[in-house]
């Protein structure tokens, strides 16, 4: 059986491919503007890194911001329940799932078979996603790839007052002319926003063993404040963080039929 | 006077509102908090011409309320806020 | 134009101004208030509890040295010497850097005393936005805070939201109103409130057709909404006053009382010296209780 999951995410349109429950391809397309096309385009990418036909897909489940424009979805997925499946498939031992993207944070308590016992989102607010750190990223003038490693050269830990995402470019800004290092601000950066990721973790509760998806997954300097802060020696991340929704829309179907 | 510490974001609205007229500063509210949200004052800085101390919630936690006292505020199962609990004349409630 | 003409749309006209029907050396007690702001300053010199003069302008990035130039631009266009003053109050987000002032009092008590020289004693409820920050007061028959909440976390409904936008459509600040009602009908409000987000949001629709003063009349829209409902929160009690640069916006303050459904209160005042009015006044109040300078 061959599955398609589809996250339609706020910046990228993920896909992955599950043949017979095993990863067989992935792709990803921004979003842009036009969230049907990059639909098709993500699909379409995915299935060329599969070496499968488009014809011979049985399923697709779609998940994400643009969930409601999959329309060729057979199943549309909730978000946290797709995060929590992910975690479960990815980390049988997972116990606790987060999945921070461009728009939007989450966190979920889960049991041993990935179902949600409790979950807390942070959205519609920049300063708590990704969105903060792409913002920050302009301010300093960096390129949002180099922000992470930037930040673990760092071992300084500023307090950033500013809040918000516009008034923190505004505070980027002000450091900069005080002198201080663009490495030592980037960790500011990550450390500020590793905070609101770790308050919303603690409110379902810190029980190991701990994932994260989204593509945030990616910055070892984000990774690396949250595990300080959380207080935890291990932080369990896939490769390809940024395709977790999208497996865990694919395992919910999969599980279904 | 109602004091309203906090803020409202995309998110939603947060904010802690301390009665100042049943406030005595007895400080049961700053013993109680597990993450020092507040901070008992000698002046009210808001108004010049009241006497006596006063509770307020500390200036640098006023703007992220809502990721300071989330882990007293689980998603299920919420207990009751150990602040608001504390304060024997009700001075304290939260928004959210 | 030769040059190339790099457009600040945020830039609005600094002023002072001085009283031309009082003396100074007539005065029995003269008190100065100061608002620093984030994004705008306001020195106001008070002599026996009236304006005798006041400058309004940008803060700039040095907050201890907007205290001073505020002062100083006050000062300019009267030949009053500094010296000559009894009692001094700073508020204001950079009150503590204020360092002539003998105490510093809250925007919030400021404002609320303000509102109630600049509009007169029936007022009961003042919004007041400044450039980072949005406030709700309500007060009593004297100009005492009975309630209030303030925004300063979040850039959505501040002074800051507007100008990003007005950066991002090209429009000069003092523009938006007039701008944003240019339209055949009003359009849905922008639905998010994150400004970050809402910028993604202006330009999906600019791509789409969208004519630059029906984004910006979606944006006033919003912006309305969102501060109603922080007011509704403590409640709206006539009468209504606006204090703050905002003030000036006609494009939000139409549309926020078209919501409310009062008209706002009327000065010919500058409305952005309120905080500083209010500070002089405490000054003022202060020095008959037999408070002396510091120094």
């Amino acid at each position: 059986m061959i599955i398609a999951g589809i996250d339609c995410g706020a910046k990228n349109t993920k896909t992955v491919i599950l043949k017979d429950g095993n990863i067989v391809g992935k792709g990803m397309i921004l979003t842009g503007f036009d969230q049907v096309s990059a639909i098709k385009g993500s699909l379409d990418a995915a299935l060329k890194d599969a070496g499968i036909d488009a014809r011979d897909v049985d399923k697709i489940s779609g998940t994400g911001a643009g969930t409601e424009e999959i329309k060729d979805a057979d199943l549309r997925v909730n978000e946290i329940r797709a995060m929590a499946k992910a975690a479960n498939y990815l980390f049988p031992s997972a116990r606790t799932v987060t999945d921070v993207g461009a728009e939007m944070g989450r966190a979920a308590k889960i049991d041993e078979k990935g179902k949600v016992v409790d979950f807390a989102i942070n959205e519609k607010c920049a300063a708590g996603a990704g969105a903060f750190i792409e913002a920050m990223a302009r301010a300093l003038e960096v390129r949002l790839e180099d922000m992470g490693p930037m930040a673990i050269q760092s071992d300084k830990s500023i307090p950033m007052n500013a809040q918000c995402t516009i008034f923190a470019e505004s505070e980027v800004v002000g450091l900069i002319h005080a002198k201080t290092s663009k490495v030592d601000i980037s960790k500011a950066i990550h450390d500020a926003m590793a905070s609101r990721i770790v308050s919303m973790i603690r409110r379902i509760g810190v029980n190991e063993d701990i994932v994260m998806i989204g593509a945030v997954g990616l910055n070892p300097g984000f990774v690396d404040s949250l595990r300080t802060q959380l207080e935890i020696d291990k932080v369990h991340i896939p490769a390809d963080p940024a395709f977790g929704a999208a497996l865990g829309a694919a395992v919910v179907l999969k599980e279904e039929v | 006077m109602i004091a309203n510490y906090g803020y409202k974001d995309g998110s939603g609205d947060y904010f802690i509102a301390i009665d100042t007229d049943r406030c005595d500063g007895c400080r049961r509210c700053v013993e109680a908090c597990p993450f020092n949200v507040f901070e008992v004052v000698d002046e009210d800085p808001n108004d010049p011409f009241r006497e006596g101390p006063i509770v307020i919630v500390v200036t640098d936690k006023r703007k992220k309320i809502k990721y300071e006292c989330g882990p007293c505020k689980p998603p299920t199962n919420r207990p009751p806020l150990p602040c608001v609990e504390a304060c024997p004349q009700g001075a304290i409630s939260h928004s959210w | 134009m030769p040059e190339e003409d790099k457009r600040e749309y945020w830039r609005w006209t600094e002023s002072n101004w001085r009283n031309p029907d009082i003396e100074w050396e007539d005065a029995k007690i003269v008190t100065v208030g100061i608002d620093v702001g984030s994004v705008s300053s306001q020195a106001v010199v008070m002599t026996d509890g009236q304006v005798y003069a006041y400058s309004n302008m940008r803060t700039g990035s040095d907050s201890p040295e907007s205290g001073r130039n505020a002062l100083n631009f006050g000062l300019e266009s009267t030949d009053m010497p500094e010296s000559r003053i009894d009692y001094c109050i700073g508020t204001g987000y950079g009150r503590v850097n204020v360092p002539m002032a003998d105490r510093s009092i809250t925007e919030i008590a400021c404002h609320a005393r303000g509102a109630h020289f600049i509009y007169g004693p029936e007022v009961r409820t003042v919004l007041d936005v400044g450039g980072q920050d949005c406030k709700a007061i309500r007060c009593d028959e004297k100009g005492k805070v009975v309630n209030f909440l303030m925004n300063d976390k979040c850039a959505a409904g501040t002074g800051r939201g507007m100008e990003v936008f007005a950066d991002l459509l090209s429009v000069p600040i003092t523009d938006v109103g007039e701008r944003s009602f240019q339209i055949k009908e009003e359009p849905e409000p922008v639905s998010s409130t994150c400004v970050v987000y809402a910028k993604t949001e202006a330009t999906g629709l600019l791509r789409k057709g969208w004519e630059v003063s029906e984004v910006l009349a979606a944006y006033c829209s919003a912006m309305a909404e969102r501060i109603f409902s922080l007011i509704d929160r403590i409640g709206i009690e006539k009468e209504f006053a606006i204090t703050g640069g905002l003030a000036k916006n006609r494009g939000v303050v139409d549309r926020l009382m078209k919501e409310i459904g009062l008209e706002p209160m009327k000065t010919d005042w500058d409305t952005q010296i309120a905080g500083a009015v209010g500070a002089a006044l405490f000054g003022y109040a202060l020095v008959q209780k037999g408070k002396g300078r510091k120094k």
